[in-house]
């Protein structure tokens, strides 16, 4: 155990090594102290106010030093001091830190188990399909369009190229209004059998070069089942401008399911029939479940009846007695031409997600709409 | 609709094998949906538009695929033998604008029996009950030609006359199906000399059917104006081949040559002989002008990529003969087949072009745009409500919009609007209110075994609104079961769901709008609990209803937990702009805190302290809100004891004790101006 040693010899020489012994305990007795009470120890071993090193350096080799050696013995005794302190602090934060470590150890809990979780809302799949069919055509320019659910036989027929007593208006069965019996056919209530009447209704109020989309519940008198619901979501779109191709029609169509459903999709557009458009067509899109191979595995691949594409909407050029209805609104069909287009956005929903049958998608049944948060 | 590839190739010599056949016609709109059966049995499931009666039949798709491969189609033509002597037949059309032609004729001495083996075969595989070989040759050539035609005992028409004309108020006829229809002035009908035969277009008479006793036949044929057709078909209620094909159009030309192949198909397979020729009443022609097309207007609606010559090629392979008009090269008279009645303008033609081109061949291009894109103006209010909602965790649902006449008298004052043809009587009323589907949805939920249910749902509801509708927004959510979360280290913390959930939802929902002042009334429907439910005001205006359903209303419904909804109207409510969010400087100055505990009687609401401690007028004081609420204990019955927190701050200064100690004496001294008694 160190002592420390009086001093007769205040040469340079001898100073360095009195210096140079009392550091090194001062290191060897630092390493070796354990914990809190050792520290305690250690730490009033060297300072103690009393007789601690220090203060025994202070008196031994300052206090007792010749007159002429008083100005070097005091520089040493002062910078062994600080060094003294120091070490002194150092010890603590070690001290301290250690026993905070083992504090927090003691507290560790099991980070595996399930956290207390705040259950968020769930979007509905059709909503957000349309949500995200709206977003892929705002981003091609186009603003979203509403009109009314209970429409005029015009609007939802007549204005859309459908005359009266003509057999396409059996394509579409058709819930009616009660009570309308006295009105002019063209003023009798009904559902909607589609999207399109907003069409006419945003034709009539904004002037070419047009743009629109148009999400919103439609109406069929079909009994439910597994794929159909007397209520459904169609999505619309109308463009019109001067000189719109059926080029155009298909590259905007061929862009928008790439964005839906992937950049390796294909198009593939095939004649139909729609009173409203001419040319009219329907389009179909490889099958995005099974990537076009009709098979799924060895499985025959079902949402695609194995043909590798999938019939997603009808669509055509508007045709011209449709614009006659609101050429008095700059719509002359001799000078703007345009396409029209329109989906199902639950079908949609039903193959994007693999669901089996419409009825979920309004039983509020939590067990399912929980799959879509 | 069914169609038998072999009978297709009986016109035109296809190289295809089926499937190649099914592929190329579905290409060109003429669609195949599925094949069955093999060799001379397949069977094409077709898909044929509605605006192409000309297809729904062999011949006509024989023609489409002539034109897509660009081969001879045979001409559709019968073989007769020489006739003798003449049909003495008188025929009369009244109105030539109904009934332009009627063709007829007669063969004589047939023998009624079966028909043979291969007209009953194809027939068979079309879904075609034979009858017998008379009618079934008038079935065949519908099936082969598209055009449908009758055939009578002529024994049994009296006066050897037939009269084209409307029935006259108060006949009467039996159709084929045994059914006696009573006769309007607007049906067209098939007389003999006295009494109406057939229904023109829709079904032939039952007393003048052939039977194995009929010796002699009249063969008819003629062109019947489609919607004069489609309106008879609709007032019977029947729907039958013939009125299918005649609604849409038949081939006025046709006429002739279809009866002639009826004929020579009777005598073929019931012998007899021929007598007299055609007689071929034509009292209107249907003369369809040429169409004009402009090769400008081509490269308008389809872009710059088919050339005059090409466009030429197309139609003549289809049967549209082209004519150079004034410009050469840039304008064509196009003439339209007679069987094509759905090619009436210039688009019409274009259509055609670009159907035989074929859509797949036109580059895809992107239209320029010019203009901008425009949100609805609600569009942003309904998106802060519809995330706030999912945010505080409630699912978005979709309910069906048809409700019973019951709920909708019980959920709402407004004037339904009744569907005339519903699915069912409870689906029979447009949804006047959103909560009959809300409720559905909680029972079908509990039904399942899941107890904790949070739905929302925004929707339309619709009103009746003079002679039109009104379809006012609203939204609607509902939560029952438990109203926190799963917590392993805490399971018997639990709560169940209450009014103060749902109405803090409320606030926070609400809490997005700008307005001046929110309060609560109890002015609610009779279909909340009269105790526990309140009414949104909002700056006047009432903007939502929330509580507990009544206890009688869920029981009807079996819902057997307590149920808590809120309904908000989005009309008034979006009358508020949504609250633009204004910083105000942080405090520099400590806040100061008080409680108060205070005994009130049950009488007394929090609504009255609020409003008594806003009339004093502190300015400092920041907040005053109820910390806890006790009843029972040493707190006699009738009354409440309400822990009641007040904060003070000052944006100038630290606060006074002697200031803050004033102002809780005036609080003190207004609560207990409300009854209240303060507790030591």
């Amino acid at each position: 155990m160190y002592t420390v040693p009086p001093l007769t010899d205040y040469s340079a020489t001898a100073l360095d090594a009195a210096a140079r012994d009392l550091l090194s305990a001062l290191e060897a007795e630092s390493v070796a102290v354990n914990g809190e009470n050792e520290y305690k120890l250690f730490r009033d071993r060297w300072l103690a106010r009393k007789d601690g090193i220090a203060t025994q350096i202070n008196d031994l080799w300052l206090k007792a030093a010749p007159k002429e050696a008083k100005r070097d013995a005091g520089q040493l005794v002062n910078d062994l001091k600080n060094k003294i302190q120091s070490k002194v602090d150092a010890m603590l934060e070690r001290i301290q830190g250690s026993a905070a470590a083992s504090k927090l150890a003691g507290e560790c809990i099991d980070i595996s188990l399930p956290g207390i979780r705040r259950p968020l809302g769930a979007e509905h799949p059709v909503i957000r399909t349309m949500n995200e069919i709206v977003g892929v055509f705002r981003n091609l320019g186009y603003s979203v369009s509403e009109g009314p659910e209970i429409e005029t036989d015009y609007y939802n027929f007549e204005a859309l190229n459908f005359p009266p007593n003509h057999p396409a208006r059996d394509m579409q069965d058709t819930l009616f209004l009660a009570g309308q019996d006295k009105k002019a056919q063209r003023e009798r209530l009904l559902l909607r059998t589609h999207t399109s009447p907003v069409q006419i209704r945003t034709m009539e109020r904004l002037k070419p070069p047009l743009r629109i989309v148009i999400p919103g519940k439609v109406y069929r008198n079909d009994p439910p089942d597994a794929s159909h619901s007397p209520m459904f979501h169609q999505i619309e779109g109308l463009a019109v401008d001067t000189n719109i191709t059926l080029g155009d029609l298909k590259g905007t169509l061929d862009h928008a399911m790439k964005a839906l459903f992937g950049s390796s999709v294909k198009t593939q557009f095939r004649p139909s029939f729609f009173p409203f458009t001419e040319p009219s067509a329907e389009m179909m899109v490889s099958c995005f479940i099974c990537g076009g191979s009709g098979k799924r595995g060895t499985e025959p691949c079902r949402p695609c009846k194995t043909t590798g594409w999938i019939e997603i909407l009808g669509c055509g050029m508007v045709d011209p007695n449709v614009f006659e209805f609101v050429k008095h609104n700059g719509y002359d069909p001799r000078k703007v031409s345009g396409f029209a287009f329109g989906m199902g956005a639950d079908r949609i929903a039903i193959l994007k997600y693999g669901v089996d049958d419409i009825q979920l998608f309004f039983q509020g049944d939590e067990r399912f709409l929980k799959q879509f948060g | 609709m069914k169609l038998l590839p072999t009978w297709i190739r009986d016109f035109v010599d296809l190289k295809v094998d089926n499937a190649t056949l099914a592929h190329d016609l579905t290409s060109i709109g003429i669609a195949v949906e599925g094949i069955s059966g093999e060799g001379d049995s397949t069977v094409f499931e077709m898909e044929i538009g509605t605006n192409r009666p000309d297809a729904m039949n062999h011949y006509g798709v024989a023609r489409e695929a002539s034109a897509f491969y660009d081969l001879a189609l045979k001409p559709y033509a019968a073989k007769l033998p020489p006739f003798t002597d003449l049909a003495g037949m008188t025929i009369t059309v009244e109105d030539g604008r109904y009934c332009p032609r009627f063709t007829a004729r007669v063969v004589r001495d047939v023998t009624i029996k079966a028909s043979p083996a291969k007209i009953t075969q194809r027939l068979g595989l079309l879904d075609q009950r034979p009858i017998n070989n008379a009618v079934d040759a008038t079935n065949y050539v519908l099936w082969e030609s598209g055009k449908p035609t009758h055939v009578f005992d002529l024994d049994l028409l009296e006066g050897r006359r037939i009269v084209v004309r409307f029935a006259r108020a108060g006949e009467t006829l039996k159709t084929l199906d045994g059914v006696v229809h009573k006769l309007t002035t607007e049906d067209l009908v098939v007389c003999d000399a006295k009494k109406p035969v057939g229904l023109a277009g829709v079904m032939g008479g039952y007393d003048t059917m052939i039977t194995e006793r009929t010796r002699n036949i009249l063969i008819e044929s003629a062109w019947w104006d489609p919607p004069t057709v489609r309106k008879m078909s609709k007032r019977h209620g029947l729907h039958t081949d013939a009125s299918h094909r005649f609604e849409r159009g038949a081939d006025y030309e046709s006429t002739l040559v279809s009866t002639n192949r009826v004929a020579e198909l009777i005598l073929s397979s019931a012998g007899g002989t021929l007598v007299g020729d055609a007689i071929d009443v034509v009292v209107g022609q249907r003369d369809q002008a040429p169409i004009v097309l402009n090769m400008s207007e081509v490269h308008r609606i389809l872009g710059k990529d088919l050339s005059a010559q090409e466009v030429v090629r197309i139609l003549s392979r289809l049967g549209f003969e082209t004519t150079p008009g004034r410009q050469e090269g840039e304008e064509f008279e196009v003439t339209i087949p007679s069987w094509r009645l759905d090619v009436e303008r210039e688009i019409d033609v274009i259509e055609e072009i670009a159907r035989l081109y074929g859509y797949d061949r036109f580059p895809n291009t992107l239209p320029a745009f010019t203009g901008a894109v425009i949100e609805p103006p609600d569009a942003p209010k309904d998106a802060k409500l519809r995330n706030s909602l999912l945010g505080l965790g409630y699912d978005e649902a979709v309910s069906l919009n048809f409700i019973s006449a019951e709920d909708a008298k019980t959920f709402s004052h407004a004037p339904s609007m009744t569907l005339a043809n519903p699915l069912s009587e409870q689906a029979s009323v447009m949804r006047t209110s959103l909560l009959p589907g809300m409720l559905d949805m909680l029972a079908y939920n509990l039904n399942r075994g899941t107890d904790d249910v949070r739905l929302f749902e925004a929707g339309h509801v619709y009103e009746a609104d003079g002679a039109g509708a009104a379809e006012p927004k609203q939204i609607c959510f509902a939560a029952t079961g438990s109203a926190l979360p799963v917590n392993v280290n805490r399971p018997s913390e639990t709560r169940s769901m209450s009014f103060y959930d749902v109405k803090g939802d409320v606030e926070n929902l609400l809490s997005s709008f700008a307005s001046k002042t929110l309060h609560y009334d109890t002015e609610v429907a009779g279909y909340f609990h009269p105790g526990r439910a309140a009414r949104a005001v909002l700056d006047g205006t009432v903007v939502a209803q929330l509580g507990q359903l009544h206890p009688d209303v869920a029981g009807a419904r079996k819902l057997r937990q307590d149920v808590f909804v809120a309904e908000m109207f989005l009309g008034p409510l979006y009358e508020h702009e949504l609250r633009e969010p204004r910083y105000q400087a942080l405090p520099r100055y400590p806040a100061v805190e008080r409680d108060f505990s205070f005994v009130f009687a049950d009488g007394v609401v929090f609504e009255q302290i609020e409003r008594a401690i806003n009339k004093l007028k502190l300015s400092e004081l920041r907040s005053f809100a109820p910390a806890e609420i006790f009843r029972g204990g040493n707190v006699p019955a009738g009354k409440y004891s309400i822990l009641l927190r007040a904060v003070f701050q000052s944006n100038e200064r630290t606060l006074r004790e002697d200031e803050v100690a004033q102002w809780s004496g005036q609080i003190i001294k207004a609560l207990e101006g409300l009854g209240g008694v303060l507790r030591a």
